[in-house]
């Protein structure tokens, strides 16, 4: 029966597994074996040398992009969680009735289902020169001079990231705490605890696990990004997305492999870190 | 009812500019959709006009959007359809802990937390080196894939987590062979939950645009050309058709909602006869 079992389950699992070869790991091992190949300004060609690895490890442009792509995880990590966390906790402990729950839920949801690039360009009219943002402060008496930095900076990449994936941070939190026993925080309320209390040492501890999910696909989503970094940062910042993109640009295909292997290495080492700390199949 | 803590409404204010955080900056482009045919890129509205809906109609004005939008309509569905069905098979085959199933785990959740453009660069490079020509629906459609199965799984196992199997075991005590399980107890409950699994396959994909930029080939999928417009067209042409394809996602996702929430009903009213007098 067992037997039988394992061979059923193969059958089942086949589509997805021959997805999963031909479109991922193939591509790897193709990006792997092809960050080894040489090119030319036109072409590349086979070959098994450690030129483009090395040429990524003794720049210092190499090190510096990937320190601005820390940079963006971190700072938008901070800022997912704490409003993310605050929205799943105002959701599972604030409102009352699970339709009402359901409903704000969905709200939260939607927009993730649309088009990002519609979502990044709808910040143009907010951050540009003359832009709201800009005309409200000058008429408000803030400001004489509309402020430079509101788009094409740091400030307006990090906006659109905590923009676009709070929602990836709100999702498995919200799912972690609606499966806390109510009966735990009256027990601490009982027990005398006040509300920051309950949320210090109760809520927060049980909520880890949603935590760190979300916290998974944030560094995932910033770390691989190039198109919001280019975007709202006007070409004028980069991050290791960026870099790639520029060679394959440029038709660069091994030298893309190599920092490709590279940003890959880094996130699955992170993403392996993380996952010590939760079980994503029984969070489910 | 207990009275509200005063948390409560700090609270509620802050979820309600977090809202408007998610949803100012996409009503604002909707409005400026309707400048009048002098407005620019920002306020102040010059009139209110038709003009820039108008020229979305108009070939010559911008590329070829509505050859991309029927690109990805196409595309979208037949990644959705895939989706749903791989995802259905592949959430049924978790359950019986084949050998090897970690290893298939552990790729679901690389295929999530890959970067993109290391799909699209791995992929196009595949397709270049073998000489075949890329195109949306072959290695488009499969790099899109690994970008919406995983979600599609995601939800079958927490669907499956939560699944009651007394109602098989009941099936089975009655002499239901295993196709008939599933075909007959087990797909008819998890059917709400592929409408959320269809919705997110389609939407994904419809939006997709990180996979598909080195995978598409020379015919664009909506997305792409978006993106292409921005590097050249400054005029509120772009806000129009930002807004029209997000009034599109939203009505597929009224839709969708709409569908789930009809079959919750009836399923509601069948599901039980009790009070109905039957013996």
């Amino acid at each position: 029966m067992l037997r039988n079992n394992s061979v059923i389950g193969w059958l089942l699992a086949a589509p997805l597994s021959l997805v999963l070869v031909v479109f991922l790991v193939l591509p790897i091992v193709m990006i792997v074996v092809v960050s080894f190949w040489g090119a030319t300004e036109w072409s590349i060609y086979p070959a098994f040398q450690f030129d483009n690895y090395e040429f990524l490890l003794t720049s210092d442009v190499t090190y510096r992009v990937f320190l601005n792509t820390f940079k963006y995880a971190l700072i938008t990590w901070v800022f997912t969680l704490l409003i993310g966390f605050t929205v799943a906790y105002y959701l599972a402990f604030h409102i009352r009735s699970l339709t009402w729950q359901i409903a704000l839920f969905l709200l939260c949801t939607i927009p993730f289902l649309t088009s990002n690039i519609i979502r990044m360009i709808s910040w143009i009219p907010f951050l540009g020169r003359n832009g709201i943002a800009n005309s409200t402060l000058i008429s408000m008496g803030v400001i004489d001079e509309p402020l430079e930095w509101l788009l094409f900076s740091d400030f307006s990449v990090i906006l659109a990231f905590v923009h676009l994936y709070t929602l990836f941070m709100v999702v498995p939190i919200f799912n972690t705490m609606m499966r806390i026993d109510k009966s735990l925080i009256e027990a601490a309320a009982d027990a005398g605890a006040s509300g920051w209390q309950t949320l210090r040492h109760v809520i927060i501890p049980l909520t880890k696990p949603g935590i760190m999910i979300g916290t998974i696909f944030v560094v995932a989503l910033v770390m691989g990004d190039f198109i919001t970094v280019r975007f709202m940062s006007g070409s004028q910042s980069a991050n290791v997305g960026r870099m790639i993109q520029n060679d394959i640009g440029l038709l660069q295909y091994p030298s893309a492999s190599a920092t490709a292997v590279i940003l890959l290495f880094t996130v699955l080492l992170l993403i392996g870190t993380l996952l010590r700390f939760v079980d994503i199949r029984k969070e489910l | 009812m207990e009275p509200r803590p005063r948390s409560f409404y700090a609270l509620t204010a802050f979820f309600i500019g977090f809202v408007i955080f998610l949803y100012g900056p996409t009503v604002t482009i909707g409005i400026l959709s309707f400048q009048g045919p002098e407005g620019g890129l920002t306020f102040p509205m010059r009139g209110v006009s038709l003009h820039w809906f108008r020229d979305l109609f108009e070939q010559q004005a911008v590329g070829d959007i509505w050859g991309s939008f029927s690109r990805s309509l196409t595309l979208g569905l037949m990644v959705m359809i895939t989706t749903v069905v791989v995802s259905v098979m592949g959430g049924l085959a978790f359950r019986k802990r084949f050998a090897g199933s970690s290893v298939v785990f552990y790729l679901i959740i690389t295929s999530l937390v890959i970067p993109s453009i290391l799909i699209s660069l791995g992929v196009g490079l595949i397709w270049s080196q073998s000489g075949l020509p890329v195109h949306w629906s072959s290695s488009g459609f499969g790099a899109q894939l690994t970008w919406t199965l995983p979600f599609g799984l995601l939800i079958m196992f927490a669907v499956f987590n939560r699944f009651d199997q007394s109602y098989e075991e009941a099936a089975r005590d009655l002499g239901a062979s295993p196709w008939q399980v599933v075909r007959h107890v087990v797909l008819p409950i998890i059917a709400p939950s592929l409408i959320g699994v269809a919705l997110f396959g389609f939407t994904l994909s419809y939006d997709e645009f990180a996979r598909t930029l080195l995978t598409a080939g020379s015919y664009n999928t909506l997305p792409l050309e978006i993106f292409g417009m921005t590097t050249n067209v400054t005029t509120p042409v772009l806000f129009a058709l930002g807004t029209l394809t997000t009034v599109f996602s939203l009505l597929v996702i009224g839709v969708f909602l709409a569908v789930a929430w009809i079959m919750n009903r009836s399923r509601a009213r069948r599901g039980s006869d009790a009070g109905q007098g039957l013996i």
